[in-house]
């Protein structure tokens, strides 16, 4: 009987423990981004054909010519990209040489998503099954890298550009710069 | 109008559920048998308020009412009725109107029919089911109100998940909520039957159509929410031990156990304070399944609706029933007299060793969920897959299968091996030839060896109970027993055929190319853009034939939809009696070719026909025990005629 009467409250107990866990797990932060391994790699080699008549595609190679630049991965379909539009274009005005590649995506669909939204791209590689995307580390659009001369990966923003990361950003280029 | 008149059933039937708990506290006394006298007819009002609420969320969900907050964030004027009507269940603060919707009819229902319990004990049960359901009452009403107004109401809504826009998906919540609800009920029995130190055979056969009815719902709910991830997310898999299929998988494990200990209670008045346990950790691991669902503490491929201010809200609930059942009984266990003594070698004896297997699967797979969890307090992420518990799983799922050949046939209370020893060496002997002939034939992997060779044992030892009885005189719980069980051996036999012998291919395929795959040859004839009512997507055409027959058309697609903005691909299916065909277009490679991802897999269909069985047999076992208690129900009430005859 006393054996029994152990067990039981260590049953009580055990659970008391789990909702411990639990509610100190409610009380953590949740990171819900994947941080790039690549960071502080160079970027593997890869060679993506134009994704608009009017741009040229983007191969590696682009990515080591001496000068930093801003890598934006997009699509027509994500709308988080309808809103960092504005902020990409901050960027080129402040002097950014920004290339994009388009994530699986029709041409016509990309065209239509930059005329209505603009083109801030030197660029544009058309990525249609995310091989490039992933080879960089990205789980997800939008997310933009910074790259310097080298064509070494120096920085990652996942999410939207808002407002208040357009400096963050150019600070970041103008130290890959250096 | 109508969501303010929703709102209002809701407020009311909370109130009722308030007067539910305090009449069926109070009338423990006899003081209060005034309030007493006001607990049936308070839950069965609060049922029909509470059916009220959720139709006319149906009905806000139909007109598509885009000034209700739930409608514009979860429907679209352009989406097919039926996902209209489906759509108050395809989120959080529906699918809590829709769980306390489903609980206060089952609470209505007992206070109208149950009469075989001491009045107290019933009392007792109604308090603690009003108890719970305030619980979840204050949580739609506090934190996730499903009538809340959108001022000003957009002119188009958000859309529903497309993922979710699926028939087999519109019955998937409702079918899990009646199982975990019933548990809900058996929980409420079981904190009465504490209260009252009531643990009676007659409890057992109060709360087991309850079970019964929550795990046939568990069981279809699993088996189609196992169906629906093979086709829909079209990645050939079946069983993912993802944190949402373990929440459900718990439960039933749990419900499981107790659905056999709730037999030997009520037919040998044995097994009692295991019983009552069962009755609070079932319903306790369909909370904590909620919980880790919808808090977002685990991370999970379909978590849902997630936001960590309910999970918050959940754990208060939990820590309120779940501490406060496990506190009463730890204080009650010892204050209840031990039931029937029996020998191991013995039906009960069977069954033990059943629960316990069960019970150390609930807490394999407890602990493997949780496992992430743990260590990710101490900044350790790892993520725990089918190495750990396929394995592990296996261990204690290979004796208690063949417990399961073994059990039925021995008679309660003490028996000898002696008297069955026949049947049981022919049925394991088949299956030692089945393990060393497939082993040498098809040289299969270890754990689709075994599990092939169980399917054999239990295959034959679920019907060896059929022997020398005369199927017409056959009670219908026993016929339900036999065909549950032989669904467990079919299912196992697909699940072994399937991991041993599929076949999978991927290709990047021009019109015209001809792939093989297993008997299969798949032709792409071509690939077709095509528009469905809210999406548009690729079709692929491909002519499959089956060792050279005729050829069939299929036709997977690679959709896209436009609210909200998403990608899926639906998958397509050829079925045969022995395997199925699974086909899935993926995008387009070089120009001209398209990525094709082709599976032959023998024999799958029979793990879902095997869960379809498994349930069927529940459904004959309840239909048998609701017509004898019905029976026994008239007699009573004859007898009583008479007693009163015989006064007069």
């Amino acid at each position: 009987m006393i054996r029994g009467r152990i067990f039981l409250w260590g049953l009580v107990a055990l659970t008391a423990g789990l909702f411990g866990l639990f509610a100190y797990q409610l009380s953590q932060p949740k990171d819900e981004f994947i941080q790039s391994t690549m960071i502080g790699k160079p970027i593997p080699p890869f060679d993506l054909p134009p994704s608009v008549p009017e741009r040229p595609g983007l191969a590696s190679g682009n990515l080591a010519d001496g000068q930093p630049k801003l890598l934006n991965v997009f699509a027509s379909w994500c709308v988080p990209c309808i809103a960092e539009a504005p902020n990409l274009a901050r960027l080129e005005a402040a002097g950014a040489n920004i290339v994009g590649i388009a994530i699986r995506d029709r041409s016509q669909d990309t065209e239509f998503f930059l005329r209505q939204n603009g083109n801030p791209f030197s660029r544009i590689g058309r990525d249609d099954i995310s091989a490039v995307q992933l080879s960089i580390g990205s789980s997800g659009v939008p997310e933009t890298f910074v790259i310097d001369g080298q064509g070494i990966i120096r920085y990652q923003h996942i999410g939207d550009i808002r407002d208040s990361d357009v400096a963050l950003l150019l600070e970041k280029l103008k130290e890959a710069g250096a | 109008m109508i969501a303010e008149l929703g709102l209002a059933a809701l407020w009311l039937a909370t109130a009722l559920a308030g007067l539910q708990l305090l009449g069926g506290v109070l009338g423990q006394r006899e003081s209060g048998a005034d309030l007493a006298a006001l607990v049936r007819p308070a839950a069965v009002m609060q049922a029909l308020l509470c059916a009220f609420a959720f139709g006319t969320l149906v009905l806000l969900f139909a007109r598509t009412d885009l000034s209700v907050a739930l409608v514009a964030q979860n429907s679209h004027s352009e989406k097919p009725l039926i996902f209209k009507i489906a759509g108050p269940w395809g989120n959080h603060e529906g699918s809590m109107l829709l769980w306390i919707t489903v609980m206060s009819l089952a609470g209505g229902l007992i206070a109208l029919v149950e009469r075989r319990l001491p009045e107290k004990t019933l009392l007792a049960t109604l308090a603690a089911q009003a108890f719970v359901g305030l619980g979840f009452y204050a949580f739609l009403l506090v934190s996730s109100n499903p009538f809340e107004r959108l001022d000003p109401a957009p002119a188009q809504g958000l859309g529903l998940n497309p993922l979710l826009q699926d028939i087999g998906l519109a019955m998937h919540p409702p079918t899990l909520y009646c199982g975990y609800v019933g548990l809900s009920v058996a929980f409420s029995f079981a904190v009465g039957a504490l209260l009252t130190r009531q643990v009676t055979p007659d409890f057992a056969r109060v709360i087991r159509p309850w079970v019964l009815g929550a795990w046939i719902f568990l069981t279809l709910g699993i088996t189609a929410g196992s169906y629906w991830a093979y086709y829909e997310l079209g990645w050939g898999g079946w069983w993912f031990w993802d944190p949402t299929e373990n929440a459900s998988l718990m439960p039933w494990l749990a419900a499981t156990a107790l659905l056999h200990s709730v037999s030997v209670l009520a037919a040998r008045d044995a097994l009692r304070t295991w019983t009552i346990l069962l009755g609070v950790v079932a319903f306790s691991m369909s909370m904590v399944g909620t919980f880790l669902v919808r808090s977002g503490v685990v991370t999970s491929v379909h978590a849902f609706a997630v936001d960590p201010q309910r999970g918050t809200f959940i754990l208060v609930l939990l820590t309120i029933y779940i501490g406060g059942a496990l506190v009463l009984f730890a204080t009650r266990a010892g204050t209840i007299a031990e039931g029937e003594r029996f020998t191991v070698m013995s039906r009960e004896g069977a069954l033990v060793i059943n629960n316990v297997a069960l019970s150390a699967l609930l807490g394999i797979v407890l602990l493997g969920t949780l496992y992430p969890l743990l260590t990710e307090a101490f900044g350790v992420k790892v993520s725990v897959g089918p190495p750990y518990f396929n394995p592990v799983g296996a261990v204690f799922l290979m004796p208690m299968l063949a417990v399961l050949a073994v059990g039925p046939l021995l008679r309660w209370r003490r028996d000898s091996f002696a008297r069955i020893r026949l049947p049981v060496l022919a049925a394991f002997a088949v299956g030692l030839a089945v393990l060393l002939g497939m082993w040498l034939i098809a040289g299969m992997a270890l754990l689709p060896l075994l599990g092939m060779a169980m399917a054999a044992v239990v295959g034959i030892g679920s019907v060896l109970p059929l022997l020398g009885r005369s199927l017409r005189r056959l009670p219908l719980a026993t016929l339900g027993m036999v065909v549950a069980h032989f669904g467990v051996a079919v299912a196992l036999f697909g699940m072994a055929a399937d991991s041993a012998f599929s076949i999978e291919k991927l290709v990047a395929a021009r019109q015209g190319d001809t792939t093989e795959v297993g008997p299969w040859r798949v032709t792409l004839a071509s690939v077709e853009p095509v528009a469905g009512p809210n999406w548009t997507a690729l079709e692929a055409r491909l002519s499959a034939s089956y060792r050279g027959g005729a050829p069939s058309e299929i036709k997977p697609q690679a959709r896209s939809f436009w609210a909200p903005p998403q990608q899926t691909s639906e998958s397509a299916l050829l079925t045969r009696w022995n395997g199925q065909l699974y086909t899935v277009i993926g995008g387009e490679a070089d120009g001209d070719r398209w990525q094709l991802r082709l599976w032959w897999k023998p024999f799958v269909t029979w793990i879902w026909y095997g869960g379809a069985l498994i349930a069927l047999g529940g459904l004959l076992a309840l239909i048998g025990r609701l017509r004898t208690d019905l029976k026994r129900r008239t007699v009573r009430a004859r007898v009583a005629a008479r007693r009163m005859e015989a006064v007069a």
